[in-house]
């Protein structure tokens, strides 16, 4: 059985609705992401899990037990849950060692085990030394490791956390990413985690649920949400990518320039009739002579139209020569190719996804 | 893991309309309590002044009270005389306080610090005691200035006379400069010098700069210190009381006043207070959009460095200024207090046979209502302020943590009588609570009610601010960790708003001590506090007993502010005020 489970959440403010209808399940030990632009309803999602905002529709049920419906809400103090918030609210009147005490003093536990549990709580997360200070006498990183201990510490029976990066820099944020990682491998607590930053996603979760619109979009493991994205604001919002409108008719998938069989596309049902597809810039072969494909892949010729280099890779726009197409591509940095030259396109059916 | 978990059992909430009773009912009943208390505070009062004003004493509507109350020539030049004080008092105070803003902020003027403490000084010395102080140093005939000025010229005629109207608008002035002064200050501080570079290098020199740019910069900040001057001026009881009187200048306060004395015409006085509200609800609003268009001054004013001015030589011109404001505002009056209330008779100047400990003796040993208006002054203080903090604190949590869609409602009635002249809050308590079936007149709870209202916005001011500065977050989080909000509140928000809630608690207290034109309205013979007693000393013109008695309260005054500051921090007056 799931742990977590949201059915048809509803939040609305005035006319608007922040969260509209979510569907989603949580198994024991899980590691969800809530991913999407700022707006698009995750941090009222992530509260109303916590119990500081009271659904208008639809319920949350923890362990079988509804938590969450319109008429009634279990308060936050009764969960069981923890929860890191984006300014991580260490209390400034505390120190480290009593911050991550608070929640063990508060469940009545004798005062040794929560020394203990404090003291291995912070070795944990290398603070163990820091125990005494005062939050105001820490870096930032350091208070998100409080903030981190503090929520852990208790067990919750579901840990949340709202953007618990965005305040750090980026050599910070990178390391926080696998220290989040690291404790969930080694503590195994139900995790919802709620963020705009695709890369802090895929790096944490299992699964990741996109949200646009108060919607939820498409729930998936990382690398699926970005082979195999399954709407048009998944496909744009995971990575950059091409969308192609083709039409696909008896057995062929055509598009504006080339064609391919639609069996060639793994396993991806074709509905009849206009359909679009998302492919990577990165699946896209660029080559200056016409390659030798397999058959099935279409090869096209083409003309560069800008270019741009990242640094990691090149970013091309090509032009197929019979085409009103403009693909963007990426090539690695030696593959330089001038703006106007010719080249050759090879695209692989296998890295198509179809998009609704 | 599931075994070794400790939390609490998770239970399905109750469902229905009860749960909803039990979530919502505290919230409810805690908001019902503060309007209420609210309601009695505040709103009825203004109510039933403006009721009282349209009645008879038998309850029927009349015009009548408004005929009489501006019936007369006498009442009208009253009202004539507070309008011109106000604006001659406003504009001494800011040619005062203007140069020594900006001095203290853009120039490198030696003795900062002391011009600092003289204006702190300057803000805490209550008004009439400075006006006690005047007298003494500018009276016609044996005021020391001007039998130093005789000895000196042999002149027959005197230097300064306090008893003019001039005299009584600089005396006002020389105590509420500091408003403008902080007012200016604060929006100079703002002001990056950057912008002073721009005129420099486009060929403005020091003196250009500061009249075409910095000034101009700074004018809506002068001209709302102006205003507030003169809505402190023209709703002063005390100094024009002490010095307007005997000088028979009558302004609306005093005016007031005598509508109160036997017998006691309150509709009237009620019909005569109308002008004084609606012109303060007015400035206050046009100070508010006067500042609200300053924005183009703090837009840029973070960015660029700031740097001192150089003055050369001119920087002693602009210390002898400060300290000539320190010296006329402060110093003088003060030191003048002190030697009078040692002295047998106060006339005869400093010398040992002139000596005596006998003021102090009459008013801490035999006077029979000295230290009990001591006492009663200290507890009537300390009551009206923790009852103010409270109310606000709770209005203020409702407020900032939106626990209630009316809350609102209650920020705005807890900062309403900011717009209310204290004098007309007295009337409205007097006209509400005097009688019966409250029949509170002469009580002490009535005057720590009064104080407690007319205080509130300061209170609240302090509790909203405390409130923000504490993030939602730090609740959530012991609430999620498994503590309500009461827990919530204990643990965490209590010990972080404690210091900034004490220092509120503190100015409440010291304006408190030092209130007069509330209290000399609403005080019965036992209730009398220590500036009541004082205001009635000083119709009895023993100056030596008169000056003892102010040193007494500027003592306890001088002893609470320096526990502030220890407490508090050095400027938790200034703050906000």
């Amino acid at each position: 059985m799931s742990r977590l489970i949201l059915q048809k959440l509803t939040k609305r403010y005035g006319a608007i609705t922040v969260v509209d209808g979510v569907d989603l399940a949580l198994e024991e030990g899980a590691f969800v992401s809530l991913l999407g632009p700022s707006g698009c309803g995750k941090t009222t999602t992530l509260r109303m899990i916590a119990g500081f905002v009271p659904p208008d529709g639809g319920t949350i049920a923890l362990d079988g037990a509804t938590i969450s419906a319109p008429d009634s809400v279990l308060p936050p103090e009764r969960r069981g849950m923890s929860m890191i918030f984006q300014s991580y609210a260490i209390w400034p009147n505390m120190t480290v060692e009593e911050n991550v005490a608070f929640g063990l003093k508060l469940r009545k536990l004798p005062s040794h085990e929560v020394r203990a549990r404090t003291a291995e709580m912070l070795e944990t997360v290398q603070m163990g030394h820091l125990a005494g200070r005062y939050p105001a006498e820490l870096s930032g990183g350091q208070q998100q490791r409080v903030a981190l201990a503090r929520a852990i510490v208790i067990k919750p029976a579901v840990l949340l956390l709202d953007e618990p990066l965005s305040n750090l820099d980026a050599n910070l944020r990178e390391e926080m990413r696998f220290e989040i990682r690291r404790l969930h491998n080694a503590f195994r607590i139900t995790t919802v985690y709620v963020t705009h930053d695709q890369a802090e996603a895929m790096a944490t979760s299992d699964r990741i649920a996109v949200m646009n619109a108060g919607r939820v979009e498409q729930v998936d493991a990382p690398h699926l949400l970005y082979a195999r994205p399954r709407t048009r604001f998944v496909a744009g919002f995971i990575g950059r990518t091409n969308l192609i409108e083709g039409m696909v008719s008896g057995d062929v998938f055509a598009a504006d320039g080339f064609s391919l069989p639609a069996g060639a596309m793994a396993g991806q049902a074709l509905p009849q009739g206009p359909t679009l597809v998302s492919v990577r810039p990165q699946s896209i072969g660029l080559h200056r002579a016409i390659p030798q494909a397999p058959s099935g892949h279409p090869v096209m010729q083409g003309t560069i139209l800008e270019r741009t280099y990242l640094g990691e890779s090149w970013d091309y726009v090509v032009q197929p020569s019979e085409s009103g197409l403009r693909l963007r591509v990426a090539a690695p940095p030696l593959d330089v190719h001038d703006v106007g030259s010719a080249v050759w396109l090879a695209l692989d059916p296998a890295q198509l996804a179809v998009v609704q | 893991m599931a075994s070794d978990q400790v939390l609490p059992r998770t239970v399905t909430a109750r469902t229905g309309w009860a749960a909803r009773l039990r979530n919502l009912e505290p919230i409810m009943a805690l908001w019902l309590c503060l309007a209420l208390a609210l309601a009695f505070l505040v709103a009825f009062p203004l109510i039933k002044l403006l009721i009282v004003s349209f009645e008879t004493r038998d309850g029927v509507f009349t015009l009548q009270n408004y005929a009489t109350a501006y019936g007369r020539q006498r009442y009208l030049d009253a009202l004539f005389n507070s309008l011109k004080l106000g604006l001659l008092s406003a504009s001494i105070a800011t040619v005062i306080a203007v140069p020594m803003a900006w001095a203290v902020s853009r120039t490198d003027m030696p003795g900062k610090g002391f011009c600092w403490a003289m204006v702190m000084a300057a803000f805490v010395l209550p008004p009439y005691l400075g006006a006690i102080g005047w007298i003494l140093l500018a009276g016609p005939n044996s005021g020391f200035l001007n039998v130093a000025w005789r000895f000196v010229t042999g002149a027959e005629d005197p230097l300064v006379n306090i008893y003019t109207f001039t005299g009584l608008a600089t005396v006002i002035a020389l105590h509420s400069f500091p408003l403008v002064f902080l007012f200016v200050k604060s929006a100079l501080d703002l002001i990056s010098s950057e912008m002073e570079d721009a005129a420099n290098i486009l060929g403005a020199g020091t003196i250009a700069t500061m009249r075409r740019v910095t000034l101009p910069l700074a004018g809506p900040a002068i001209m709302g210190g102006f205003i507030i001057v003169f809505l402190e001026t023209i709703a002063l009881f005390g100094t024009p009381a002490i010095i307007g009187i005997p000088a028979r200048i009558n302004v609306v306060t005093t005016q007031l006043w005598q509508f109160f004395e036997h017998p006691v015409r309150m509709e009237v006085a009620a019909a005569y207070a109308m002008p004084l509200l609606l012109i303060t609800v007015a400035m206050i609003g046009a100070q508010k959009l006067l500042l609200a268009r300053k924005g183009f001054v703090s837009q840029t004013g973070k960015g660029g460095e700031r740097r001192e001015i150089k003055l050369g030589p001119w920087r002693w011109v602009m210390f002898a200024w400060c300290g000539g404001v320190g010296l006329f505002a402060v110093l003088l009056p003060v030191m003048v207090l002190i030697q009078a209330s040692f002295a047998k008779a106060w006339g005869r100047g400093l010398s040992l046979d002139n000596l005596t400990l006998r003021n102090y003796r009459l008013l801490l040993f035999e006077h029979d209502m000295a230290l009990t208006s001591v006492w009663n002054t200290i507890w009537f203080s300390a009551a009206a302020a923790t009852i103010a903090l409270i109310i606000a604190l709770l209005v203020a949590y409702m407020v900032v943590r939106k626990l209630s869609r009316f809350g609102d409602a209650l920020g705005f009635l807890a900062m309403a009588p900011f717009v209310i002249p204290g004098i007309i809050m007295a009337i409205g308590f007097y006209a509400a609570y005097a009688s019966p079936p409250f029949a509170m007149y002469g009580t002490a709870a009535l005057i720590i009610l009064a104080f407690a209202a007319r205080f509130l916005p300061i209170a609240y001011a302090n509790a909203n601010a405390a409130m923000r500065s504490v993030h939602p977050e730090m609740e959530e989080a012991v609430r999620i960790l498994g503590g309500g909000r009461l827990k919530a509140i204990r643990f965490v928000t209590a010990p972080l708003v404690k210091r900034a809630l004490l220092g509120g608690w503190l100015i409440v207290f010291i304006v408190a001590t030092r209130e007069l034109s509330a209290a000399v309205f609403l005080v019965g013979p036992r209730t009398r506090t220590m500036s009541v007693l004082l205001y009635d000393l000083s119709e009895a013109g023993n100056f030596e007993v008169l000056a003892a008695f102010g040193g007494i309260l500027l003592v306890i005054t001088m002893v609470f502010v320096a526990v502030g500051m220890k407490l508090a921090g050095r400027d938790f007056m200034l703050r906000r005020s």
